[in-house]
């Protein structure tokens, strides 16, 4: 069973993260880049099914020359090999062209069976393209899920929303794309790092993966960034002495608020 | 001087402590509890295997990357690094001395950590003075007779293997000359006393090993001859003292980020504290002490792998190292005022963690006799 996993390198959530203001693209450089944590849940998610079903795991990242970093993180959580399809020409794909981009490249992995992703990245936040890249190659899309069963030729995915679960099911191939919930992603092992520099990566350039000029990038993107504002400073809070009736007054506080 | 896969590996050690151990380490620390589930996703990680390379292990590393893995892990506890540093030892110890048969026994299970491994030295009438040692292995027909106490033995419980330092001839001239390390497995004779009480260094047990008439095989002297065990032992401790200077380290490492961060977070006379001068020299004296014992230790390191002799260089680094350590953690409570009492907060553990360093893995009494000795054997300092 092949597995292409889809990964992301996105700005660390811990760090101060900023948009250029010229364009509305993320500045690079303010902050620290690092797999999303939501990537790491997809290669896990992708390593549990090969490790009980045989085959291999391919991750495929979308990203500038830097993001070698976070696809040999998921190398050395023990992912096969690797596609790393970077251009400039691709910077500031919207999630359209960016699932086109995606689905072009998936197209070069042979024999996939599977297509797992994040649910959403923690940068964008669009959270589409998963669904986008199952209609670019006219795939069941199984999204949301936080377990995954693969039964022969068909997988069924448990999706767990406020309304209640969700059991769905679909033929092979399929896109799946996994909630923060479906593992804990494990630890790099010293041994999977020393591999990882050995295992094979892939680079596509868009022609490469057969993508036109004007399918992608900023100047033909769907969607426009009209404006930025920086989020405005934390204001002070407000402090309430407690004079043994605290809870009275953090209630009255809720109250106030219309929280409670 | 690390190759980058080494500096990815001690990211990942520093990662896997900020998402793992930071969070936990206050509560398991005040209860005592024995880390179990830390100690298997080190197992899992690799970190038992550092230093087995193949046939048996699969991921070894330099001296240098494994003294900066063994901090990042006292970074988060102190006592994690000490759950695997008699381990490495005992892993050296087998590599450079070991018989195959020896090595094929025990470095497989070794590497995978599924076999933990530690050593005997101390004794309840005497630490530094090893050649005093009065634990016996008298030969009785195929296999040896063991009599005798150890104590402080850390991991005692859950290591299978206790490299033993005991006399095979106790009336030898030179003393060390009667000395051999032997391979001890868990058996009838070999009885383990309840967990030490411990100022710090808790959550793995540190006992009394008592052997009345325990029983080893021949085969169990490591390299198989008889009076070798003082300089196989004195080898090793090149690398017990590496690892030590490094657990002082990740202490100092630990107390000072606290120190840093609350010196800037925490307002007195209208500014952060550590715009106040005597805070800001408590922070520039402690960076400064780490960066220098970060320098000796991966000096000794180094000439640890070039195969030169290094237990000067290991003693200078575990000598400073601990000595820094214990004075970083003092300054951490003074910038932390009341809160560094306080067992609200980590620095307290570091003050309680640090002293340990100073006395163990030979007290640094003992490193500046090694220091001496040295100095004058090499005709001074070196300085090439």
């Amino acid at each position: 069973m092949n597995i292409v996993a889809l990964i992301k390198q996105v700005p660390d959530t811990y760090s101060e993260r900023k948009l250029r203001a010229e364009d509305g693209l993320l500045d690079r450089a303010a902050s620290d880049s690092v797999i999303d944590e939501i990537s790491e849940r997809t290669v896990e998610a992708a390593l549990q099914l090969t490790e009980s079903h045989g085959g291999e795991v391919t991750v495929l990242c979308m990203g500038p020359g830097s993001a070698a970093d976070a696809i040999r993180k998921a190398l050395s959580m023990g992912a096969d090999k690797a596609v790393h399809l970077s251009d400039d020409a691709l910077a500031g794909s919207d999630a359209v062209q960016t699932a086109h981009a995606l689905a072009q490249a998936i197209k070069t992995v042979d024999g996939v069976d599977l297509i797992l992703a994040g649910n959403g990245a923690s940068d964008g936040r669009v959270s589409a393209v998963p669904a986008m890249v199952a209609d670019v190659l006219d795939l069941p899309a199984l999204t949301h899920a936080r377990e995954i069963t693969v039964d022969g030729t068909s997988v069924t995915v448990r999706r767990e929303t406020d309304r209640g679960a969700v059991v769905l099911t679909a033929g092979l191939p399929a896109v799946i794309s996994v909630s923060e919930k479906i593992n804990e992603p494990r630890y790099p092992s010293f041994k999977g790092i020393m591999a990882a520099k050995k295992k094979p990566v892939t680079q596509l350039t868009a022609a490469d993966a057969g993508i036109e000029a004007g399918e992608a990038g900023l100047a033909s993107a769907l969607t426009t960034v009209t404006s930025v504002t920086p989020k405005p400073p934390k204001s002070a809070g407000e402090k309430v002495p407690d004079e043994g009736d605290g809870g009275s007054k953090i209630a009255a506080y809720l109250v106030a608020q219309r929280l409670i | 001087m690390l190759s980058d896969e080494e500096q990815i590996v001690v990211q990942a050690v520093a990662d896997w402590v900020d998402r793992e151990v930071r969070p936990v380490v206050r509560d398991l620390e005040h209860a005592g509890t024995y880390p179990g589930k830390l100690i298997e996703q080190m197992k899992e990680m690799g970190i038992y295997g550092l230093a087995i390379p193949g046939p048996w292990g699969d991921a070894p590393v330099s001296m240098p990357c494994y003294a900066l893995v063994t901090a990042e892990l006292s970074r988060g506890w102190m006592s994690l690094a000490g759950a695997m540093g008699g381990h490495t030892v005992v892993a050296k110890l087998l590599l450079a001395f070991g018989t195959a048969e020896q090595q094929d026994r025990y470095l497989p299970k070794m590497a995978t950590g599924e076999t933990r491994a530690t050593m005997a030295l101390t004794e309840p009438g005497g630490g530094s003075d090893l050649q005093a040692m009065t634990t016996t292995a008298r030969r009785d027909g195929d296999s040896y007779l063991v009599n005798g106490t150890k104590t402080w033995i850390s991991n005692a419980r859950r290591s299978g293997l206790i490299a033993l330092l005991c006399k095979t001839d106790p009336d030898a001239r030179p003393r060390h000359t009667g000395v051999s390390i032997l391979l001890v497995e868990h058996g009838p004779g070999l009885t383990v006393s309840k967990d030490l009480p411990k100022l710090g260094y808790k959550g793995v047990e540190s006992c009394e090993l008592v052997f009345e008439d325990y029983r080893a095989p021949a085969g169990a002297v490591l390299g198989g001859a008889e009076g070798q065990g003082f300089a196989q032992m004195m080898k090793g401790l090149e690398t017990g003292r590496i690892q030590v200077a490094s657990r002082a380290l990740g202490v100092a490492q630990a107390a000072f980020d606290d120190a840093l961060r609350y010196a800037t977070e925490r307002e007195a006379f209208g500014v952060p504290i550590w715009k106040h001068q005597s805070i800001g020299n408590y922070l520039a004296d402690s960076a400064t002490k780490i960066t220098a014992a970060r320098q000796l230790i991966l000096h000794a390191a180094e000439r640890f792998d070039s195969g030169q002799r290094c237990d000067m260089e290991a003693g200078m680094a575990k000598l400073f190292a601990s000595e820094i350590a214990m004075q970083v953690a003092l300054d951490a409570v003074r910038v932390h005022g009341g809160y560094g009492y306080s067992t609200e907060y980590d620095v307290e553990r570091y003050f309680r963690d640090a002293p340990l360093m100073i006395v163990g893995e030979g007290t640094n009494e003992i490193q500046r006799n090694v220091i001496a000795a040295q100095l004058v054997k090499r005709g001074g300092l070196d300085r090439t």
